[in-house]
């Protein structure tokens, strides 16, 4: 079906690809890297810029970019040609990270009856919990992607031991706020839900707050830097501090 | 102001308009009507803008009282529905008098959607009336909830249409995805050439389909990175059966693809009944945007095609309330054009 121009995914070369009726998805990497990361991020903020017509929204996932047209404007091929002058421009692998980035300071309980799996993703690890825990706090985490559920962020990158598997059978609830490892990410989930990814720490964070003029916490580009706490400074935290505790510091 | 006072609800029923598009980015679906055709329908039927939200019934039952006189449009997944225990007919408008109790149950499945003259009047949240329960905005709705209407512009009713044939089952025609080629060419000609049928689990989220034979999938250790996914997705789960992505989705997945169903057969799939035999056809993304093109000008236009229900005076219990409740039109209602 090559209504849209299409090269095959080398590392380093971004290709298009039609999603759906109405939009296109521009990949910059087959696999999670850093600068196929910075790439999308970077690209998402110039089509912004550049508004193309027809485009309705644009979002990013780790390594790509998604744009949603309105087909009563344009199609496929239509966006496609428009949009490759802007993609060929520049080297979007060597683009700054977005500006107005942030850096979070998260308390979180790690292990106890709170988060249960730190001692199993330890071990996947092939660390004890204390070194886990040690691991996980002793520097920021990037947001590489916000996506799944609203203002969910994908954190990264653990170090390399940190490469485990997403377990098989997924945990029937974790509750909001958890802290959740696997493949060297991090998730920490913004609505309470199922999933495979193992429940390692537990905050107090609403990231997605419907209800406020600013509903969505965390921008991609952000970085968190979780600092343990006790079960009870946590308690104490929920219930004086309706932001979790996070303290926001900017970035450069 | 006038509101509409719930007396019985069972599971499912909420209050859902056109979504909220434009969060993406921050991981946010658009959510909306599961059968956003419906909400084009009962605009229709009422001579007012699809926008305004209405009651989605997923396959359970509503009853309710209105504290003023209304106009109200049927539409969707039919059921059986009673004023004041008179039966109305589904797909089509009807007055109704202040205090009326409305009944409606007996549901075959699928979404079914009543909208009154002014529309569902609830607070907004992100720029949309509509529950997102997978986000935790709004929530289902119970006895006792009081919900307001908003300003009544129109004073058609007893119209009916015949509405999009939808509530059988048939052909859902896709697109590819990124990854329909990852899938050997056998397996993509096994898909369009087996019959499915809904499973029980399914939701605004997704439904799951069922089929006699094996399963499909791709070879073991192919892993997908994690990227967009949209309404019409078809995920092809660790158990090889085909999970299709509706109104509230996630906005990122890495379960590999086969297809993508176009938005314009979506209300086939959400409103097939469990029986109902569903298949799958790939047309190619010029054939999909020109069809996405025609419904939304079918759609634009369904108010050209709206006839007064014909009615027996023998069903008829009060005609002199009829006639009032009916309503007189200045017979170019229909061609107004829409705020």
């Amino acid at each position: 079906m090559p209504l849209v121009k299409q090269r095959q995914q080398e590392e380093g070369q971004p290709v298009i690809h039609p999603l759906g009726v109405d939009g296109l998805l521009i990949r910059f990497g087959a696999r999670l890297c850093e600068a196929a990361n910075r790439a999308a991020l970077a690209f998402r903020a110039a089509v912004e810029a550049a508004s193309p017509q027809g485009v309705a929204e644009s979002s990013t996932s780790l390594t790509s970019v998604y744009l949603r047209f309105d087909p009563t404007y344009t199609d496929h091929a239509q966006l496609s040609s428009a949009i490759m002058p802007l993609l060929d421009s520049r080297d979007w692998y060597q683009a700054d990270l977005p500006q107005g980035r942030r850096l979070w300071r998260v308390p979180a309980v790690f292990g106890t009856e709170l988060a249960p799996q730190l001692s199993e993703a330890a071990a996947q690890a092939g660390l004890s919990p204390e070194q886990a825990t040690e691991s996980i706090c002793a520097a920021p985490l990037r947001v590489q992607a916000i996506g799944f559920a609203p203002g969910q962020p994908y954190l990264g990158e653990l170090p390399p031991e940190w490469d485990i598997p997403r377990q098989s059978d997924l945990t029937p609830r974790v509750p909001e706020g958890a802290l959740a490892v696997a493949i060297r990410q991090m998730v920490l989930f913004s609505v309470s839900t199922p999933t495979g990814w193992r429940h390692v720490g537990q905050t107090a964070l609403r990231l997605f707050r419907p209800e406020s003029d600013d509903p969505f916490l965390l921008r991609p580009g952000d970085e968190a830097l979780f600092i343990p706490v006790s079960r009870e400074e946590l308690e104490t935290i929920r219930e004086t501090d309706g932001s979790g505790g996070a303290v926001a510091e900017r970035l450069r | 102001m006038a509101e509409v006072t719930i007396q019985q609800a069972g599971p499912g029923v909420t209050v859902q308009d056109m979504g909220r598009p434009g969060f993406l980015a921050q991981g946010l679906s658009r959510g909306g009507a599961a059968d956003r055709l419906a909400l084009f329908e009962g605009a229709a039927l009422l001579g007012q803008d699809s926008h305004l939200a209405a009651f989605e019934i997923a396959g359970s039952f509503l009853s309710l009282t209105a504290s003023a006189p209304v106009r109200i449009a049927l539409t969707g997944a039919p059921m059986r529905a009673f004023c004041d225990g008179d039966p109305l007919v589904w797909q089509a408008s009807h007055a109704l008098p202040a205090g009326a109790r409305l009944e409606m149950s007996g549901s075959r499945g699928g979404y079914s959607y009543l909208h009154f003259g002014g529309g569902l009047a609830v607070a907004q949240v992100l720029g949309a009336c509509s529950a997102h329960l997978g986000a935790g905005i709004g929530r289902m709705l119970e006895a006792g909830d009081r919900l307001p209407l908003g300003r009544e512009r129109g004073s058609v009713a007893g119209m009916s249409f015949d509405p999009f044939d939808r509530f059988d089952g048939g052909l859902l025609r896709m697109v590819e995805t990124p990854q329909t080629q990852l899938f050997p060419q056998a397996q993509r000609e096994r898909f369009t050439e087996t019959v499915f049928r809904k499973d029980a689990r399914g939701n605004r989220m997704g439904q799951r389909l069922a089929n006699d034979g094996d399963g499909f999938g791709l070879q073991a250790g192919l892993s997908i990175l994690s990227e967009a996914i949209v309404p019409g997705d078809i995920q092809i789960t660790g158990d090889g059966a085909p999970f299709v992505l509706l109104s509230e989705c996630q906005t990122t997945g890495g379960y590999p693809r086969i297809g993508t169903v176009l938005p314009c057969d979506l209300p086939r799939l959400v409103q097939a009944p469990a029986s109902a035999a569903l298949r799958f056809a790939f047309v190619t993304f010029e054939e999909a945007v020109a069809l996405e093109r025609a419904e939304a000008k079918r759609r634009a236009d369904l108010g050209k095609h709206l006839q007064p229900l014909i009615r027996d005076p023998h069903d008829m219990t009060d005609l002199l309330a009829y006639q009032l409740i009916s309503g007189v039109t200045d017979g170019d209602d229909l061609e107004r054009k829409r705020p």
